[in-house]
């Protein structure tokens, strides 16, 4: 007795977790991989699969095994050809000769190291490792699920406020083209007969027989409705639960004269780290880009990072307008706000006061994070004005740094969204 | 009117009961034995999954297996190397694995092979039948997967992790070779620990948490010469001695062991199994073609996939990676039946009780009491010899050349069976390694011996490398000493934990 059990359809990840329990093991490795690719890819290109290549000896699992090439051995092969007992053959050359049948050849390929792939997922996975989102946990696939009506195909039954009319015209019009099929079939032998019978006068049907039929086929004919209530066919919708898992990520930079193509740079491979961060918690991610000298307009990411634009500085129009767009598109309370401020510090007068204390009142109220960071003329211990009001703001939902270098780029980030663990 | 029982590649369960329902009445006509079958279709992937656990349908969670499903799948993405078209569990129900991919013809090939085929080895060769317990491994492994999965939440994934490497490291000596092990059952198992855990708790007291702490060791008393006999067992002999192992530790050394232990047979009968499998897919098919159930499209597909697996390059082959178990172990069989139904006079001189008797009960015989080293021994015919054309090189450390020892001839037949044979001796492949001594009253540390044969010392990186997993486990020194023929120790390999 035989018993057949389709196993298709079962899950196909059975191996995932020792996959992981691999890569778990081998983390040192891997992330000095991962680390390099991270310098070597553009950030725009980050996003995507990696090979990772770990000596072999690392991931070999030793066994006692007998030196190869020492002690007696005696061993059968197949295949002789030409020669007689007693023959001598010189001895091959060191090397693989004739392995030991055994299980050298482990490595998948180019001998002396273990080559693999990491998927898109374990490379960004590793690319954030110990990061966290902050209040991440709260609006995350968020307590409150909206429901969205969303298309679904078409049904056989609905309101008529939902009829298609297109998709109903053309059941019928396949309904009727199928059911006359038939009766052409027919009018066409009754025609065949009728013009037999003209030709072969022995027949005996008579005019009016044929005149009865074609009456007949007529009638089914005009009993094949032109819109039937099978053929009506409805627009469905469904219900999905839509959870927020939208965020709006605002870049506020300074382009007064003093932010130079480098600090441009810099703060540009902030944002999109930022960026890639947020794509990877939400399911999309909305950029708005902020630039201000004493005035402040929303612009194209392009215009943003390349365009140049004199004046002065004052960073409270940027705040402000920032406040405004959230008024005006992103206030229905479906959205994780997140924003970045990126600057050289510069700021005059009252302004950088009157920054620090909207920033508080109106903004950090409203919005998930606000990361500032400064890219301050070389290394004076002075802190700018900005830095300085700034520093009075204390919430958890604020953090700053300062970054000098490319290099410090990362660190800082991570620093900025340290797990939340360590925070408290 | 044809009585085919399909024609064309498709398959459908339908057709695959059909197929299996001819087959088996004509292995039962054949008077093959088999385990009840349980026939599960896959998809690729999932043959890759299965793959990376030895086909086992469950198995312990570790690095190493995902290791091996990474070169696997990389093989098979590159098209190094297709996929089996089969896997088949020595288990009661035998569960076998048929793909989704395989066309009609292939599904019963593999039918009759593995589930008949191998089944039926698994059943009755005494190999399996001593020392694997077909009914029991399924829950065994349940319980080895669940007491894994509960020592790594109580003690954490790494510290679950190295002695699982260690263990691992040892498996090749974790199994009796000549004493036949007490049989598995995870229902004892859990009992056992159940009473080990109820005496640990029986006997936990607040008071001895404040002495220094003390590596426990076992009650057992322990004289001057220690073990009275070497233990070939290593692994058993550290689950049972280790001054320094937790229970939980000797308990997954316990697993690693007792899974080594049920692959062991099929370690020492490659040759025997396929050889048996094959045998009886070709000859259960060809039942089939000849009762006029299956077409010629349908045999041809089987003999060309038949003929590949047969298939045996010969040594200056570029694809030569030592003899074909498939190739072989069919020949051998086919050339049982031969040897029955038109011996030669040279068969009659070499094989006289095999010679004219009935083929179904001389394979059944052979297929029950032998493994590949003593089925070689027994039956291997010089007409085999001469059509493999085999040839004996005697690779000696002392001499300058090759020597090429034996041929196909009179003078050579039973010399070179006799150097084919002892190749199938797993001594050849895994060092014979014991422990010998345990200095209990000393330092605590352990003598193995290495018994060094033909000159064949062990590899040192690796065997460095082992030993330290032997230290760790046993939590003091362990030395090995290589040991030659004459009893003196030749090298020495030393490990600290």
């Amino acid at each position: 007795m035989s018993q057949f059990i389709d196993r298709r359809a079962d899950s196909k990840g059975r191996s995932a977790v020792n996959r992981e329990r691999f890569i778990r093991r081998y983390k040192r490795h891997i992330k000095k991989a991962v680390d390099k690719m991270i310098s070597e890819r553009s950030i725009k290109d980050m996003a995507r699969e990696g090979k990772v290549n770990i000596p072999s000896k690392d991931v070999s699992e030793p066994t006692f095994r007998h030196q190869s090439g020492h002690g007696d051995l005696d061993r059968v092969f197949p295949g002789n050809k030409q020669f007689a007992e007693g023959d001598k053959i010189a001895r091959p050359e060191d090397g693989d000769g004739n392995g030991q049948g055994g299980d050298q050849g482990g490595e998948g390929e180019g001998g002396d190291s273990f080559q693999f792939v990491l998927s898109r997922e374990e490379f960004m996975n590793l690319f954030f490792d110990d990061l966290e989102l902050p209040h991440l946990v709260k609006t995350y696939l968020g307590e409150t699920k909206l429901l969205r009506t969303r298309r679904a195909g078409y049904t056989k039954y609905g309101t008529p406020g939902n009829l298609s009319i297109v998709r109903t015209m053309k059941t019928a019009l396949a309904r009727r083209i199928a059911l006359n099929a038939a009766i052409d079939r027919e009018e066409e032998d009754l025609a065949l007969s009728i013009e037999q019978t003209e030709e072969d006068e022995s027949e005996v049907a008579t005019d009016e027989d044929f005149e009865a039929a074609k009456l007949a086929l007529e009638k089914r004919r005009q009993a094949i409705h032109f819109l039937e209530y099978i053929d009506l066919r409805f627009r469905s919708r469904v219900q999905v639960p839509d959870p927020t898992v939208k965020a709006v990520m605002f870049c506020l930079m300074d382009v007064s004269a003093s932010m130079n193509e480098d600090k441009k740079d810099l703060a540009k491979r902030f944002f999109t780290l930022l960026y890639l961060f947020l794509t990877r918690k939400y399911e999309s991610v909305e950029v708005v880009f902020l630039r201000h000298t004493d005035d402040a307009e929303e612009v194209d990411e392009e215009t943003f990072f390349y365009d140049t634009k004199s004046g002065g500085t004052v960073v409270l129009s940027a705040l402000k307008l920032m406040q405004e767009v959230v008024d005006k598109r992103y206030a229905d309370g479906s959205w994780n706000i997140y924003a970045a401020q990126a600057s050289d510090g510069d700021a005059f007068g009252r302004d950088p006061q009157e920054s620090a204390a909207f920033l508080t009142t109106q903004l950090l109220p409203r919005i998930r994070y606000f990361a500032y960071i400064e890219t301050p003329d070389g290394t004076s211990g002075t802190p700018s004005s900005l830095w300085a009001s700034y520093g009075t703001v204390t919430s958890d939902r604020f953090e700053m740094r300062q970054v000098h270098s490319r290099a410090e780029i990362y660190p800082v980030f991570a620093g900025l969204f340290r797990k939340q663990a360590v925070q408290q | 009117m044809t009585n085919f029982i399909s024609t064309g590649s498709e398959w459908t369960f339908d057709l695959l009961e059909k197929y299996d329902r001819e087959i088996g009445k004509h292995a039962e006509n054949y008077g093959l034995e088999t385990y009840p079958n349980q026939i599960e279709v896959i998809t690729a992937e999932q043959m890759l999954d299965a793959y990376s656990t030895t086909g086992l349908p469950v198995r312990y969670p570790h690095w190493s297996f995902g290791k091996d499903y990474i070169l696997q799948e990389q093989r098979y993405r590159k098209g190094f190397q297709g996929l089996a078209y089969e896997i088949v569990i020595n288990c009661n129900p035998c569960i076998a694995y048929l793909m989704q991919e395989n066309t009609m013809p292939m599904q019963a090939l593999v039918i009759a092979h593995a589930c008949y085929g191998h089944n039926a080895f698994f059943k009755n060769n005494y190999l399996f039948q001593q020392w694997t317990q077909a009914d029991a491994i399924i829950d065994y492994l349940v319980f080895a997967n669940n007491f894994v999965h509960d020592c790594e939440q109580r003690y954490g994934f790494e510290a679950v992790e190295e002695t699982l490497d260690s263990c691992h490291a040892l498996a090749d000596h974790g199994v009796y070779k000549y004493k036949r092990p007490t049989p598995i059952s995870a229902r004892r198992e859990q009992e056992r620990l159940r009473e080990r855990m109820a005496f640990a708790e029986k006997h936990y007291n607040e008071l001895w948490r404040t002495l220094p702490t003390q590596a426990e060791a076992p009650e057992v008393i322990i004289g001057e010469g220690f073990p009275s006999e070497p233990e070939e067992n290593l692994l058993y002999f550290i689950e049972k001695y280790s001054p320094t192992l937790k229970p939980w530790q000797r308990e997954i050394a316990r697993i690693v062991r007792k899974l080594a232990q049920y692959f062991y047979p099929q370690r020492q009968t490659k040759v025997m199994n396929e050889g048996y499998a094959t045998f009886w897919h070709y000859t259960l098919l060809n039942t089939l073609y000849d009762n006029k159930q299956v077409n010629d499209a349908f045999m041809l597909e089987i003999l060309h996939s038949h003929s590949s697996v047969v298939y045996q390059p010969p040594f200056d082959h570029k694809y030569y990676s030592g003899i074909n178990p498939y190739a072989l172990g069919f020949a051998m069989f086919s050339d049982i039946r031969r040897i029955c139904e038109n011996p030669t006079k040279e068969d009659r001189q070499w094989f006289p009780d095999l010679a004219g008797s009935d083929w179904i009960k001389a394979t059944d015989f052979a297929m029950r009491n032998y493994r590949d080293e003593s089925f070689i021994l027994q039956y291997l015919s010089p007409k085999l010899m001469r059509d493999f054309r085999l040839f004996a090189i005697a690779d000696h450390e002392k001499e300058d050349h090759l020597l090429v020892s034996s041929i196909h001839n009179d003078a050579g037949y039973k010399r070179l069976r006799q150097t084919l044979a002892s190749q199938y001796r797993l001594e050849n492949v895994i060092p014979d390694i014991q422990v010998v001594h345990y200095k209990r009253d000393k330092d605590r540390s352990l003598v193995l011996h290495h018994k060094v044969y033909q000159g064949r010392t062990l590899e040192g990186t690796t065997g460095n490398a082992v030993m330290k997993h032997m230290a760790r486990l046993w939590g003091f020194p362990v030395l090995l000493e290589e040991v030659g023929a004459s009893g003196e120790p030749i090298t020495y390999l030393r490990a600290e934990p």
